[in-house]
């Protein structure tokens, strides 16, 4: 089962984090900020696995991790997944948000938080995988936009921000 | 076109996040947060009725603000609004907030409950997905109960949409993981195992994770799935790489539902069925093959999902260990990879071969691969991958390549990276000892072990080469030698002091021939030392002069000149002001005789598995060593702090009894009132002090020891005092026939015992029969004490032990004839000593023949001795509590009983009984309060096994659940039987 799923830049700022299991908010930020400085600390090019943080339950969690330009995409699972399944399921993660957001940057993740839970909720769900075809993802987050779209516009004339 | 499109975003929350992407400092993010706290509240307290749109913004903004790390107490109620809504933004944003806030302690739950019933009785797929998935995520208690029954219905119905099908099998998992009692599959079974032959690959992605789950807690009943899942397999395997469309992943046809599927079928042992088997092994074949084939692509990714594929075939392989054929091939290519440019190969290259280094049929073929892993230890650049490399050493360590192996790993210890280096301290240790043939080795290893890596010698590890030096006198001469060579280091580390000081007071006189190293030689040494070390370290060179004083009369003069120095006999310290005034005056008042006896050689301890084995396991947790037992923390501090002290001690104290006629406490003229045996360690009573830096445990550990240092003496009036008492009726005359209790009867009288040692095992109007007994470790002695109620005598009085059927292989109980003559209102003793080989259901039977007045009495009883008797408790946190509960989650490790109690539901007397049971009783690990959990480990002779204990009262009901985990499936069984009865 996958403990956690976080995201966060290469100065440690989180900008995604999901727990399948529940941990009192202070605690999730303690895991945020152990786990980035367990990977960052790596060199690149060295192995995606490692054990996770004593936060997380030491070495009966492994961390799962892809760093992609400014962003590290961490998965905590347990001993139940395959690394290398959970490596490509990262990689599904990414492809997609990449379709969705049209060369994905980190500022896309910043402000569109809802909708990257969206995308992941289609994949992820209670830390379990619910679908890897990307294009079956996109097509449910597809469907899920123009039902927005739609109730979107009939109020859009009247909106005021701030 | 893009799934979302950047312009349609909310400018609100855009300009928010800018401004605090644009704070200089910390404090300045915190004001506008708080501004925008503030704002938000009003927005939400006031008047106005804010539209859907704006609640999202809102609630958007709260969770950009949550995820930065700030508490989020307010909100929760809007979010709950948005549910009902019957726009799909509104309701969406409203489900996420909820699934990322609130948790499933939420006093909302009821009104969250409520629109998730009307969302899923909407038949809007969309609508049912988003309630769906808040279950998911929430997974309380009180959603299973209203939904649990639901959610199967909606998996298998046929009207049912696939993504909503999909949503729901990984619903109804959770519900079952988080209330498994709420999720009854009965007659849904059948019709879940079969969603593994779904059109929908999805659907089957979905529905493999709960199948998966359900079959590991009730394999019988999902066992169809096996052959379903191997016929899926071999379509998805045989299948061209265009064949799954959407579900081919780099040209490689749906590698993570194939992952699934053989992670299934390793909950299961080998098909039974040729066909299927067939079938399996032709699709493992296959899969072994295709990773021989060239790539269809350059990129990493088709590589991963090919091997993901790959590692979860050997990974099955090695589950059947029972192909000998696809064994060596799965190492063969395992051997592959080890080599392979990619480091994620190589990592899980060398933790497959780990398990794989466990199967005989695989042994030989993973010690080929020797010279590559020792490269990986030495050159790899990723920690990761190291400490792989050295667990596989450790895994394929044998005594053909011991040698080899430990000097690798102590050279890899000195440039080893901190994280790892106690592990490999501990793994070194056990491999020297394991292997050793020569125990010259075994000391070189471990000195050079401290001497490289000083600090991460724990206790355990120089504890034991001193026990292994004490024991083989073939080794003292040179261990004595070596730790005097290595002493003269002008640095070395204190534990090699403390070594040095054990072994130079023990057998220094065995190279003061020498006059390099003559008694004077010897204790200078020691003593320039002596003001780097800590306290207890000087407590234990002081303990060494003292021997010295004993083993070379000449260097009395310069050590009492030592010892009665201010520094010493001034110590501010009292333990060691204690031992240079007691050390001085027993010096100077005992005579040579005296001195000899109270001083005498430490004899052998008791052998016992390594307590440094125990340590490892802790460190790593039972799923990275070989042997499945559960170790525990406090049978660590128990057996070394505790334990080999404890040894020690009490065989000193029994050599030191036997051989004086007085007690040693005595001879010391200090302190004449306090037994020795009985004085704690930290008074500083000579002998027991070697080891007295054992810390809080020793105390206790002194106070258990009372019965077993007794063992020499009779067990007197402590014993029950019914059985004095009993011949206070022996004038009414018995009728000669006294019938024997039938044996269901004596089945009582075993209960009785289960949760204490001491009591009335038997009584009729002629005799009665009392037991004491004690344990440790796997070891018992049983007191049973023969009272004869009448005045008359009882002739031909004998009594026979015996194991019937399997107990004979199980238990070993040994016991001493009685005296045949029983006389009227006199007591007879027998003592039986118990060996528990392995675990055991049965009870040993004890038969009793005697005449009384001309009739024959003949009696059998079962003895009490049950499996819990050999618990050693285990102290531990709650994380680890549950890390272990886990980890012994296969289902024929845990049993269940749910039954009425038999007796009150009183906390103490049921705290009482688990502690009678001899297992740790936890506090504060259990989230519910009222329930209770234990851990212990049964100590038999072959092997430990974990257990742990959960014991759920529940008052109004009157009932309790008890949930067993052990590492072996039988004592859970029997363990649960005994203790159904008890509550």
């Amino acid at each position: 089962m996958i403990k956690a799923i976080l995201i966060f830049n290469n100065h440690g700022k989180p900008r995604l984090s999901k727990f399948y299991e529940h941990y009192n908010e202070d605690t999730e930020q303690q895991i945020i900020r152990e786990t980035f400085h367990l990977v960052s600390k790596r060199d690149e090019n060295v192995c995606n696995f490692l054990e996770g943080g004593m936060l997380i339950g030491g070495s009966d969690y492994k961390l799962i991790y892809r760093h992609y330009a400014t962003l590290y995409f961490v998965f905590c699972v347990d001993s139940s997944e395959s690394e290398l399944g959970i490596l490509d399921l990262i990689q599904v993660f990414v492809e997609t948000l990449d379709k969705c957001f049209e060369n994905v940057c980190e500022l896309d993740l910043i402000f569109h938080v809802d909708k990257v839970h969206h995308i992941l909720a289609e994949m992820v769900m209670g830390g379990m995988v619910l679908e890897t075809n990307m294009n079956e993802i996109i097509t449910q987050v597809d469907t899920q936009n123009k039902m927005e779209k739609s109730e979107l516009f009939s109020f859009q004339s009247t909106r005021q921000d701030r | 076109m893009p799934a979302v499109s950047k312009g349609d975003g909310m400018r609100g929350l855009a300009v928010f996040i800018s401004d605090i992407r644009n704070c200089k400092s910390k404090e300045a993010e915190i004001k506008r947060i708080n501004k925008e706290l503030a704002n938000i509240r009003s927005k939400f307290k006031g008047d106005k009725a804010l539209d859907g749109y704006s609640k999202k913004k809102y609630v958007c903004k709260l969770l950009f603000i949550f995820l930065l790390g700030h508490d989020i107490d307010f909100g929760h109620m809007e979010a709950v609004n948005l549910l009902s809504s019957n726009k799909y933004t509104e309701k969406q944003i409203g489900y996420l907030f909820i699934s990322v806030l609130v948790n499933s302690n939420s006093e909302l739950i009821r009104l969250i409950n409520n629109a998730i019933k009307n969302d899923l009785s909407s038949r809007n797929p969309t609508f049912m997905c988003l309630a769906l998935h808040c279950i998911a995520n929430v997974g309380s208690r009180e959603m299973a109960e209203a939904f649990a029954s639901e959610i199967p219905r909606i998996l298998v119905a046929g009207d049912t949409m696939d993504s909503v099908k999909q949503s729901a099998a990984l619903c109804l998992l959770r519900l079952y993981k988080t209330s498994p009692d709420l999720v009854l599959m009965g007659e849904w079974t059948s019709r879940v195992v079969h969603l593994l032959n779904d059109q929908h690959m999805g659907v089957v992605t979905a529905a493999i994770s709960l199948i998966t789950c359900l079959s590991q807690k009730n394999p019988d009943e999902f066992k169809t799935c096996v052959s379903l899942a191997v016929s899926r397999l071999s379509r998805i395997v045989s299948s061209a790489s265009t064949d799954l469309q959407d579900y081919t992943y780099y040209f490689v046809p749906a590698p993570w539902l194939s992952c699934k599927l053989l992670r299934l079928l390793q909950c299961y042992p080998p098909p039974e069925d040729g066909a299927v088997k067939g079938r399996l092994v032709e699709c493992l074949e296959t899969i072994l093959n295709k990773a021989q084939e060239p790539p269809k692509s350059k990129k990493v990714q088709h590589s991963n999902a090919k091997n993901a594929i790959l590692f979860e075939a050997i990974s099955l392989i090695i589950h059947y260990d029972s192909e000998p054929n696809l064994l060596v091939r799965a190492c063969n290519q395992l051997g592959q990879f080890l080599q392979h440019r990619e480091t994620n190969l190589r990592y899980l290259a060398l933790e497959s071969m780990c398990t794989l280094a466990s199967s005989e049929f695989s042994h030989e073929a993973v010690k080929t691969h020797i010279e590559t892993v020792i490269n990986a230890l030495k050159t790899e650049r990723d920690v990761s991958v190291r400490q792989r490399a050295a667990d596989l050493l450790y895994a394929m360590c044998d005594r053909s390549n011991a040698k080899q192996i430990v000097a690798e790993m102590l050279s890899y210890l000195e440039t080893a990276d901190y994280s790892i280096r106690e592990e490999m301290v501990l793994k070194v240790a056990i491999l020297a000892e394991k292997y050793a043939v020569d125990y010259s080795w075994y000391v070189d290893t471990i000195l050079n072990l401290i001497r490289i890596a000083g600090d991460y010698v724990s206790e355990e590890v120089w504890y034991r080469v001193i026990q292994i030096v004490i024991n083989r006198d073939d080794v003292q001469g040179y261990a004595a030698k070596t730790v005097f060579e290595a002493l003269q280091a002008p640095a070395c580390h204190e534990n090699m002091v403390k070594v040095g000081g054990y072994i130079l007071g023990e057998f220094g006189n065995l190279i003061a021939g020498d006059p390099r190293s003559s008694p004077l030689v010897q204790f200078n040494l020691l003593h320039s030392k002596f003001h780097l070390c800590s306290v207890p370290t000087r407590a234990l060179l002081l303990s060494a002069y003292i021997k010295f004083i004993n083993l070379f009369p000449e260097t009395k003069a310069t050590i009492q000149e030592v010892l009665r120095c201010d520094s010493q006999i001034r110590n501010s310290d009292v333990e060691l002001q204690q031992r240079a005034v007691e050390y001085l005056k027993l010096s100077s008042i005992a005579s040579t005789d005296v001195l000899a006896t109270v001083l005498e050689e430490m004899p052998p301890f008791p052998e016992r598995e390594s307590s440094i084995l125990a340590k490892l396991k802790k460190k790593k947790g039972p799923g990275a060593v070989s042997v499945t037992e559960l170790e525990d923390g406090k049978r660590e501090g128990g057996e070394l702090n505790g334990g080999s002290d404890r040894g020690p001690d009490a065989a000193a104290m029994a050599a030191s009894n036997a051989s004086t006629p007085s007690p040693s406490a005595d001879l010391l003229g200090i302190r004449s009132t306090a037994p020795v045996n009985t004085a704690p360690p930290s008074t500083g009573s000579l002998l027991v002090d070697v080891f007295s830096e054992a810390g809080p445990a020793a105390p206790s550990a002194a106070v258990n020891d009372d019965g077993f240092l007794r063992d020499l003496e009779q067990p007197t009036e402590t014993s029950d005092p019914l059985l004095v008492e009993g011949s206070g009726d022996s004038d009414s005359a018995p009728p000669s026939e006294d019938p024997a209790p039938p044996l269901s009867e004596a089945d009582e009288l075993l209960e009785k015992f289960v949760c204490k040692n001491n009591g009335v095992l038997f009584e009729n109007q002629l005799l009665q029969i009392g037991i004491k007994s004690e344990y440790r470790q796997n070891l018992g002695r049983m007191y049973l004490f023969y009272g004869n109620k009448t005045s008359v005598q009882f002739a031909s009085f004998s009594t026979t032990v015996s194991c019937p059927g399997e107990l004979q292989s199980e238990l070993n109980v040994q016991s001493k004839p009685v005296e045949p003559l029983v006389e009227g209102g006199a007591q007879i003793q027998q003592v039986l000593n118990i060996e528990c080989l392995t675990d055991f259901s049965d009870a040993p039977l004890l038969n009793i023949k005697f005449r009384y007045g001309g009739a024959l009495q003949n009696l059998t009883l079962k003895l009490p001795v049950t499996i819990n008797k050999f618990f050693q408790p285990t102290e531990m946190a709650s994380q680890d509590f549950f890390q272990r509960w886990k980890q012994l989650s296969q289902p024929q490790q845990e049993a269940q009983k749910i039954f009425k109690a038999n007796h009150g539901m009183d906390t103490e007397v049921i705290k009482a009984k688990l502690l009678g049971l001899g297992m740790a009783l936890l506090d504060n690990v259990d989230p519910n309060p009222e329930n209770y959990v234990c851990a212990g480990v049964i100590q038999t002779k072959g092997q430990q096994v974990g257990c742990l204990l959960r014991l759920e009262p529940n008052a109004q009901a009157q009932m309790y659940r008890l949930t067993l985990r052990c590492s072996k499936d039988s004592v859970s069984r029997r363990l649960c039987e005994l203790l159904a009865q008890q509550f």
